[in-house]
């Protein structure tokens, strides 16, 4: 008797080294506080692109296991605004090379993304956004709901359920990978050009001189600087306090779940904005589902069960099939949400101090582009041009990007 | 899920309420007076604290009634729940 591959099987190896693990230096040219996707992502392009590597990347716990240990891993470009949609598919493109620049398997798998209208104003919201998005040259097509059941059979578009799928947006570039490789994949390489990423050391003050930081105080021990960068994502307005800089920033909970190993049934990205579903399969089997944020502010890296609740309520109707899955666990994360839904990234009143922060649910598929981004900015010393949109004087000029239609969850 | 004490109703499910930001912002006194980044700060800068926070909640699927809280950010704990215009 014979058997079919188990799913996962093919999954690469890891490699036998990954970084060192050393003592802090007592100084660096940049300090990066945050070893995330983003704070990564900045170490590597710093190096590969600009030539610095006396950087150290600064994480309380260990490398990448906050949000990019709890993400949902979605890619896609397909926002409405021209500031968003240059700085998502900034992110894809250097997605569609990232294996190579980065030596390491990361399992890019661009599956594609639909994007589930159901109801006449979500219909008009979408095909505004895909010609949006064409205008923009970003991949986008509106599909009506017998062509979305082609792309992904299991989707109910019968039209007597609560919300009936009146069609789709689809952008077939778009894919998930696999987050912790992406992560260590851009460690490594940080790594070998001579970035120290240092772990367990938690940044508890900031030592300034007039509008300079010239040292951050650490678990372990003061390290000075010459200019800093912070990728803490939910924890950087708990940081700029430190610092009496405010910014628009509330951290909420955002929750997904997972369920056991299935056989592939499931081959593209689902979302839908309005019951609130978005699933994809991961290479190994695993249904993987977002939830909502939870309404209140928190810091606890989990959230209420009615909004799980609800959610698989949404699923469960969207996918009749789900009804025989088993969920195997759920997690929370700490988002960054801002009043536009779109991130805070730039300068600070402190003249060598830039912020990377309020990307909300987005932040895993931004990781490549802003990483390039935001080491551009701090090389320079000058916003690079696709996150200078995004700068903390927004709110008081009022150019907001406001980004709540095609954020992935609404805040 | 937790139980949440309305101060007119009682302990009611979560569900049962809504989530409305910081508490005790108040409204510029001279707002004819408020520069643009005064007005910034008012209408989207608000504290995102890690820990004991005052913040609005309204029992809207009950008595539909604002009332502020102190609720513990890292834990979720509520502290306390007081009328408007009380003291925690």
């Amino acid at each position: 008797m014979t058997h079919e591959t188990p799913p996962g099987a093919h999954l690469p190896e890891h490699a036998d080294f990954l970084w060192r693990n050393p003592e802090p230096k007592r100084t660096y040219d940049v300090v990066i506080v945050g070893g995330g996707g983003h704070g990564l992502a900045t170490a590597h392009y710093l190096a590969r692109n600009h030539g610095i590597t006396n950087v150290a990347v600064l994480e309380k716990g260990w490398l990448a296991g906050g949000n990019m240990a709890r993400n949902t891993t979605l890619i896609r470009s397909n926002y409405l605004w021209d500031e968003s949609a240059a700085i998502y598919e900034h992110a894809l493109k250097l997605w569609e090379g990232l294996e190579e620049d980065l030596g390491y398997p990361i399992l890019f798998s661009q599956r594609g993304v639909l994007n589930l209208a159901h109801t006449e104003q979500d219909v008009r919201d979408s095909v505004r956004r895909v010609e949006a998005n064409k205008l923009n040259g970003i991949d986008a097509e509106w599909l009506t709901p017998d062509e979305v059941a082609k792309i992904c059979p299991i989707v109910n578009i019968s039209d007597d359920i609560r919300y009936p799928v009146q069609g789709a947006t689809y952008q077939p570039r778009a894919g998930i990978a696999k987050h912790d490789w992406v992560a260590w994949g851009f460690a490594r390489r940080a790594d070998e050009a001579g970035v120290d990423l240092i772990q367990d050391c938690e940044v508890t003050g900031f030592i300034t001189d007039g509008d300079t930081v010239t040292g951050v105080r650490t678990s372990r021990g003061d390290i000075g600087c010459g200019t800093v960068a912070l990728c803490s994502a939910g924890h950087t307005s708990t940081l700029l306090d430190m610092l009496g800089v405010r910014a628009p920033l509330q951290s909420h909970p955002l929750q997904a779940l997972v369920s056991e190993l299935l056989e592939p049934v499931h081959p593209t990205i689902v979302m839908s904005n309005a019951v609130h579903v978005y699933v994809s399969q991961a290479h190994k089997g695993e249904l993987v589902m977002g939830a909502g944020v939870d309404s209140y502010n928190g810091y606890g890296q989990r959230g209420a069960f009615h909004v799980i609740e609800r959610q698989m309520a949404a699923a469960v109707e969207l996918f009749p099939v789900f009804a025989r899955a088993h969920l195997l666990r759920t997690w929370g994360g700490i988002v960054d949400v801002t009043p536009d839904a779109s991130p805070v990234v730039g300068h600070t009143p402190y003249r060598n101090l830039f912020v990377n922060s309020g990307w909300g649910t987005g932040g895993f598929k931004a990781t490549p582009g802003i990483g390039w981004c935001l080491a551009d900015t701090v090389a320079n010393g000058r916003p690079h041009e696709y996150v200078a949109p995004f700068a903390l004087d927004r709110f008081v000029s009022g150019a907001l990007v406001d980004e709540h239609g095609a954020a992935a969850v609404a805040h | 899920m937790q139980l949440i004490e309305c101060p007119y109703c009682g302990p009611r499910e979560e569900v049962e309420f809504h989530y409305g930001g910081q508490a005790h912002i108040a409204y510029p006194e001279t707002p004819s007076e408020l520069s643009d980044e005064e007005w910034a700060r008012y209408v989207f800068f608000r504290d995102n604290t890690k820990g004991e926070f005052a913040e609005r909640w309204s029992h809207s699927g009950g008595c539909r009634r604002w009332f502020n809280a102190v609720r513990d950010t890292r834990t979720y704990a509520f502290h306390s729940t007081y009328r408007i215009g009380e003291k925690p």
